[in-house]
């Protein structure tokens, strides 16, 4: 029998969903003081007073009138998980809208969505003449979203602990680093705040290097960090990446693009001073693996069509766009329609490959993930010698992710379920495009960018492409960020209300 | 000699198909090593690197980077941004869709930059609707906000 969700549970779920759009609407104050005073674009900043006010009304709202004792249950708090990235995307999709530079506000929506998921594909329309106030705001999109709304509202807004957790487990992350799940969420701020500081400053001096002038050179450092480190694909000039021309930039990227897509427990090792978990963690092991293995496709792809001769230039157009598809960050250092003129069916398969496999777990990185990639091997490894083993030996297979663990078929159910359901996006997303007359390839390299929060596009992605394409995208971009857990028991939900009794 | 340069300069020049960005995307191989002539706006920075310089021209459509001598872009007073409406000029150059000299990028070698128009900046009023809306739901989010807190004291 369904149970019809109680008024407690709406009310539960409307006041933390209040204090959500609460959070996003202060988070708006930020760009609004800066376009006022740093770059004095007061109509830009005007758009973001407006949309925080609005923001911050409808929060209030919210959570004065679901004032509630009870605590968050794990099925409420995916609902709210789950309603406050739709919230999140379409409020903050309203500056980006008053700029002009939006053909419609599904344009907007799509564009926020996409960076909140970190995804990074963008429907904007001339860039180049974007304001720096809504430019940052593009880019600051991916740095709250990477560390995750729920950790937002979870670090300075939220009450209690149960609540907290909740909604941090609806968020596709279940690793705490320290036992308290509020002191997790301000340790991933901590982390990625002094990032922040350390890549702007780097970026910002390499940028300086290559000829920006300073301010540039910085705003630039802070935007191309925010959208690399949170593996997101954002740039602030229309042409991404190859508008600097540079070896050594492209090279700093690449590693902000790498430890972006690492889990942040691992970054918590390290910082503990930890250096041996980086070679003995199952997620690293697997995503060095993958990599070597999409790189051989990908090159072989390139080299029998003779596409890049010089080995320098297979590294900075070829590995570049590898490291960006695995990471799910989506920056690119060639045109879009590069990939369908000059890359060939086997090279595009092999990026198509690293996009759909992603980054770690826990991390701001897409995709099925590499724990779940090290764990379905290491299953069927245990598989292979159940069966090569007489039967009534004992398989034991462990492997090492910060401790020591065992394969339990328990865990291997919940992986598999879960890379069955990025399967099935990347698998409607290309449908859908098929259906709207798209190539197989081009549908699928689209879809896969999309579902697994990448940012690639091979052209399709474009402000003229049909509204349902959009909306599926957005669609695919939501639910492969929260792992799609939370997106079911929205569902479910629903459904409950409906038939419940 | 100077004469014949000239002469021989222009008549490169001359030769030079034109062509959009989307074209020129979209049928690379076929002007790959060409000379073109590529007419926009010069947007974004200016990076000068030792006696060359990058710029991009964008011409509505896409941009595309441009590799020319500091001497070409002496002319250039305008960039365009969000507050400024970067000079038009056409670009006479070589085209590489993967160019050897610069790590596979697409690529124009400009041999001429001529400025078509100059830009300028873009006057940008307040708009007072923004203003009125911005201050008074700011008044009444504060005052939705103090009686909230009003109504939890009580």
């Amino acid at each position: 029998m369904i149970l019809k969700p109680q008024v407690n549970d709406i009310k539960n779920i409307g006041y933390y969903l209040g204090r959500i759009i609460f959070a996003i609407g202060l988070t708006m104050f930020l760009p609004f003081i800066t376009g006022l005073v740093l770059f004095k674009e007061a109509n830009p900043a005007l758009d973001f007073l407006i949309s925080a006010n609005i923001a911050i009304f409808i929060g209030v709202a919210l959570s004065w009138g679901c004032k509630t004792d009870k605590e968050l249950h794990t099925g409420s708090a995916m609902v709210t998980i789950a309603l406050s990235w739709l919230a999140a995307m379409a409020i903050s999709a309203m500056p980006l809208f008053l700029s002009g530079h939006y053909k419609s506000f599904l344009d907007a929506c799509f564009e926020t969505m996409s960076g909140f998921t970190t995804t990074g594909l963008t429907l904007v329309q001339d860039l180049d003449h974007l304001s720096h106030t809504h430019n940052l705001w593009r880019h600051l999109g991916p740095f709250l979203g990477g560390q995750g709304i729920a950790i937002i509202a979870i670090s300075f807004l939220v009450r209690g602990s149960s609540g907290s957790l909740n909604l941090y487990l609806g968020e596709g992350r279940d690793e705490k680093l320290v036992p308290n799940v509020i002191h997790t969420a301000r340790f991933i701020w901590a982390i990625s705040i002094v990032y922040l500081i350390l890549g702007t400053l780097v970026l910002g001096l390499v940028g300086m290097s290559i000829g920006l002038k300073p301010q540039s050179a910085f705003f630039h450092g802070v935007c191309i960090f925010m959208a690399g480190f949170d593996t997101a694909g954002f740039s602030p000039q229309s042409i991404n990446i190859l508008y600097y021309h540079s070896l050594v930039y492209e090279i700093v990227i690449i590693f902000f693009m790498v430890i972006g897509s690492f889990n942040f427990n691992l970054h918590y090792q390290i910082w503990k001073g930890n250096f041996k978990e980086l070679w003995k963690n199952i997620e690293t092991r697997s995503l060095l693996f993958v990599i070597m293995i999409v790189t051989l496709i990908t090159m072989a792809g390139l080299r029998h069509l003779g596409v890049y001769s010089d080995g320098m230039i297979l590294f900075r157009k070829g590995f570049f766009q590898i490291i960006s598809g695995q990471t799910t960050t989506g920056y690119m250092t060639i045109y879009a329609q590069q990939f369908l003129k000059e890359w060939g069916d086997l090279a595009l398969t092999g990026i198509i490959i690293s996009m759909a496999l992603g980054g770690c777990a826990c991390s701001t990185a897409g995709g099925i993930k590499m724990l779940r990639v090290g764990v379905i091997y290491k299953a069927f490894r245990q598989d292979i010698k159940r069966m090569m083993l007489s039967p009534s030996a004992v398989v034991i297979q462990k492997f090492h992710h910060i401790k020591t663990m065992f394969i339990e078929d328990k865990q291997v159910r919940a992986v598999l379920i879960v890379t069955l359901g990025y399967l099935f996006l990347y698998v409607l997303g290309t449908l859908v495009g098929l259906g709207l007359g798209y190539p197989f390839l081009e549908a699928l390299f689209e879809s896969t960018s999309a579902a697994g929060n990448v940012g690639l596009s091979c052209g399709i992605t474009d402000a003229s492409m049909p509204a349902i394409l959009k909306v599926t995208y957005i669609i695919e971009m939501w639910a492969g960020r929260l792992e799609l857990m939370s997106v079911f028991a929205l569902f479910g939900f629903f459904v409950a209300f409906v038939k419940g009794k | 000699m100077i004469l014949c340069l000239v002469l021989f300069v222009a008549s490169f020049n001359c030769c030079a198909q034109t062509a959009a960005s989307l074209e020129l995307l979209n049928n690379a191989k076929q002007y790959d090593s060409k000379a073109i002539s590529y007419k926009g706006e010069v947007i974004g920075d200016i990076m000068i690197r030792g006696d060359h310089a990058w710029l991009h021209v964008n011409d509505g459509t896409i941009a595309i980077g441009i590799w020319a001598p500091k001497a070409m872009i002496e002319d250039i007073c305008y960039v365009g941004n969000y507050q400024i409406k970067g000079d038009i000029v056409e670009v006479f150059g070589t085209f590489h869709r993967i160019c050897l000299e610069h790590g596979g990028d697409l690529d124009i070698h400009a041999s001429e930059i001529r400025k078509v128009t100059s830009g300028s900046l873009v006057i940008q009023p307040i708009s007072r609707k923004k203003v009125y809306f911005g201050a008074y739901s700011l008044l009444l989010v504060l005052l939705f906000y103090a009686l909230n807190k009003s109504f939890q004291n009580k």
